[in-house]
């Protein structure tokens, strides 16, 4: 489809996948990508356009396991955006609930003739044997505590928007690092594009094993505060612990809720981010939440620009590839 | 009288310390002479440049039937432990129901001689209905012919009821059979706990939950004299407490399996349920104390701990996919390949411990070639090359581990109680 605009003419050579699983298998280039594809639908939106119909007649499937307000909106707002169909599938009504198969229920989609499956589900690896079977692309909403790359994207875009680079930069993530796919994304993402990562929260649930990844670890919120450009408070996943980590909410609140007295040791220009949803008083106190610090509705926007490249590039450039 | 002469072959029996070229004759049914020369009156087998070795025997296999015959019957389970090498498998009692009465005993037994492949030697629940509540009728199943106990798939996680099952096997001179495993630890658990796991976001199953557990089975086991087997061994810390045990003279014995000894938690980047495994893959440390250890003699047996799944119940996300892997086609070859080749062991001592040493822990009258001896006898072509084909597999269930490996070395020839039973 033919819209005019100089930078969608088609993807760029450097993009080749079919699939998007992980940010671990991306190369920095391949991210770069992705991030500079996002800032001209931005762009494209900010300008007031509704609709960029690059997808005319192609079909998307949401296929989710897991409740998800956020990301499944963001996915079908960006598929519309683009011109092409969105087909909701919800776990909980399907004939999964008979017994059927994931990869059945996804083959028989596909037959349905989708371009790009959009999954999220509890388990690690759902999507990954997903695209083992499908011809069409398989696209991460979040694999339980794995990967959520799109999230990891729009994280990674807001920090480059506030900093204008993300080499340097020094990223902490709070809290449950233990179940959270967007650390794992981040993780990956950032340390491509050089920044360096701190991983910080209770000791039950941040592995010293980090350091082997390069990542810096600790449990002590005050004494990394002076030196982060970027906090990422991670919400508490009580769903996915099968034992309580710590002993209350209250002293969890106490030693790693974000608020003001805290705001005010770190350093004047830090960026605050939450993947959502957050716990309010738990995670970050409602005064920080909502201050000018924060850019957690600013995530909500570039996440539909995020899902816009993610869509356009897999779908127009795999087609692209196998042509 | 029926008279078979194999002859040529170098013959392996390391019950005797025996590894040289000579002739073995079989005589109605048993072992009747080494370096026997033909009369004309026998059928000759010719071996030369193969192994010649007892009949392999693997302790440690699921045949399912009754109740999972969609992964595998006693019939397809036996004819691939033909395939692999095997005259005997001890298949285990977490079939459906469990094996626990004399009948789900006999019931077993009757199959296996319907399917006329190879032996089949039965481990009975130590429990009722695996339940890990009260013991089975441990006696009235050693008349029926059981030879050992275990629950296995499940861990007896009452301390209490493993010490009275150690205790009460005493009287009958039979072993205990520990899946040693601590269910708290292990919640949830799909793979080993370790830097895969923490990458892959996925539940991990610390090595310290079976460390603990033979730690606590040692303990029951030195202190009532019991025999207590370790299945399946798959850490450092279990090798280490159990090579201490021996050396003060407890009544421990151990296995380990063909893919805890070459494969790690690093498989499971690939998200393939083919590589979930319980115990779970561990990290590389690990597996070379595993190797050590078979070499310095701390673990005595190879087993495969066949565990067929079909393919619907294995094509599932990593959490619901059942635990397990079939072995029996692959075990002896993953062994030749990957341990005698690269020097890790000794022909002699990879046979030890896939013939006289489980048969010695079962008590069965098996894995040697002394004249008098049941005349099982398995033949090797150490030089002969193949690729692992999951679709060519004989057991009904394809989900080995080690599809596309090129591998070394092959049975031949298997004779079962003096006859032929397979031949490739």
């Amino acid at each position: 489809m033919e819209i005019g605009i100089p930078e969608l003419q088609s993807p760029p050579s450097g993009w080749r996948r079919k699939h998007l699983l992980g940010l671990e298998e991306l190369s920095a280039e391949e991210i770069t990508i992705i991030l500079d594809t996002a800032e001209v639908f931005r762009r494209l939106m900010n300008e007031g356009r509704r609709r960029i119909p690059l997808l005319e007649n192609k079909t998307c499937v949401n296929l989710f396991f897991e409740n998800s307000t956020r990301t499944r909106t963001s996915f079908a707002l960006a598929a519309r955006r683009l011109g092409a169909d969105m087909i909701d599938f919800s776990a909980a009504t399907s004939s999964l609930s008979k017994g059927e198969t994931v990869v059945d229920t996804a083959k028989n989609l596909q037959a349905m003739g989708v371009e790009a499956v959009i999954v999220r589900h509890q388990t690690p690896g759902t999507p990954h044997l997903l695209a083992q079977h499908l011809a069409c692309s398989v696209i991460n909403a979040g694999d339980g505590p794995h990967e959520h790359p799109t999230q990891g994207l729009l994280d990674i875009l807001t920090i480059r928007q506030r900093f204008g680079r993300i080499e340097g930069l020094t990223v902490a993530l709070i809290g449950d690092i233990a179940h959270s796919r967007t650390a794992r994304s981040d993780i990956w993402g950032l340390k491509k594009l050089g920044a360096h990562l701190i991983v910080c929260g209770p000791s039950t649930l941040v592995s010293p094993r980090w350091a082997e990844l390069g990542v810096e670890y600790c449990y002590d919120l005050d004494e990394i505060l002076p030196r982060v450009d970027v906090l990422n408070l991670l919400r508490i996943q009580f769903e996915r612990q099968l034992t309580r980590p710590f002993p209350s909410v209250r002293e969890y609140a106490h030693l790693y809720g974000m608020n003001r007295e805290r705001l005010a040791r770190a350093k004047p220009g830090i960026l605050v981010l939450a993947p959502g949803p957050i716990n309010r008083g738990v995670e970050v106190s409602p005064d920080v939440a909502d201050g000018p610090h924060s850019a957690i509705l600013t995530q909500v926007t570039n996440g539909v620009a995020i899902r816009m490249a993610v869509l356009w590039l897999l779908i127009s450039g795999s087609r692209q590839v196998g042509s | 009288m029926e008279r078979l002469l194999i002859v040529g072959g170098r013959v392996i029996d390391p019950s005797q310390q025996l590894d040289r070229v000579t002739n073995l004759l079989l005589e109605d049914g048993k072992i009747a002479a080494l370096d026997a020369l033909p009369t004309g009156r026998e059928e000759i087998i010719d071996a030369q440049g193969k192994i010649v070795c007892p009949g392999l025997i693997d302790m440690h296999v699921h045949l399912r039937e009754p109740g999972g015959e969609e992964d595998e019957t006693i019939e397809t389970g036996t004819l691939a432990a033909l395939s692999g090498g095997f005259t005997t498998v001890a298949c285990c009692p977490n079939t459906d129901p469990p094996i626990d009465t004399q009948a789900a005993v006999h019931f077993v037994f009757e199959r296996a001689a319907r399917a006329n492949h190879c032996h089949v030697a039965v481990i009975a629940c130590v429990s009722k209905n695996r339940e890990g509540k009260e013991l089975a009728e441990i006696g009235q199943l050693v008349e029926a012919g059981a030879v050992a106990f275990s629950d296995d798939g499940s861990p007896i996680a009452n301390a209490e009821l493993m010490r009275r099952a150690l205790q009460y096997c005493l009287m009958f001179d039979k072993p205990i059979l520990s899946h040693a495993e601590i269910p708290e630890l292990t919640a949830g658990g799909v793979m080993h706990e370790g830097l895969i796991s923490l990458i892959l976001g996925l539940q991990g199953m610390p090595a310290v939950a079976e460390d603990a557990m033979v730690a606590r089975d040692i303990a029951l086991a030195e202190s009532t004299g019991g025999r207590l087997h370790i299945m399946h061994v798959s850490t450092w810390g279990s090798v280490q407490a159990i090579r201490r045990a021996k050396a003060r003279g407890v009544r421990v014995t151990a296995e380990v399996t063909p893919h805890h000894l070459t494969l790690t938690d690093d498989a499971l980047r690939s998200f393939d349920s083919n590589f979930k495994v319980n115990p779970p893959l561990r990290s590389r440390e690990h597996l070379e104390a595993l190797v050590e250890a078979l070499g310095d003699g701390t673990i005595d047996v190879i087993a495969s701990d066949h565990a067929p799944h079909a393919k619907e119940k294995k094509m599932q996300e990593l959490d619901r996919a059942p635990f397990g892997v079939v072995g029996l086609e692959t075990t002896l070859s993953v062994v030749i390949t990957r341990l005698i080749e690269p020097g890790h062991l000794s022909w002699s001592q990879a046979i030890e411990k896939l013939t006289i040493n489980p048969a010695r822990i079962l008590g069965l009258n098996k894995g040697t070639l002394a004249p008098g001896a049941d005349a099982d006898v398995t033949i090797i072509d150490p030089e002969l090359r193949w690729r692992v084909e999951p679709e060519e597999l004989l057991s009904k269930s394809k989900n080995t581990p080690f599809a596309g490996w090129e591998l070394k070395g092959r049975t031949v020839l298997v004779i079962v109680g003096g006859r032929v039973k397979f031949r490739r």
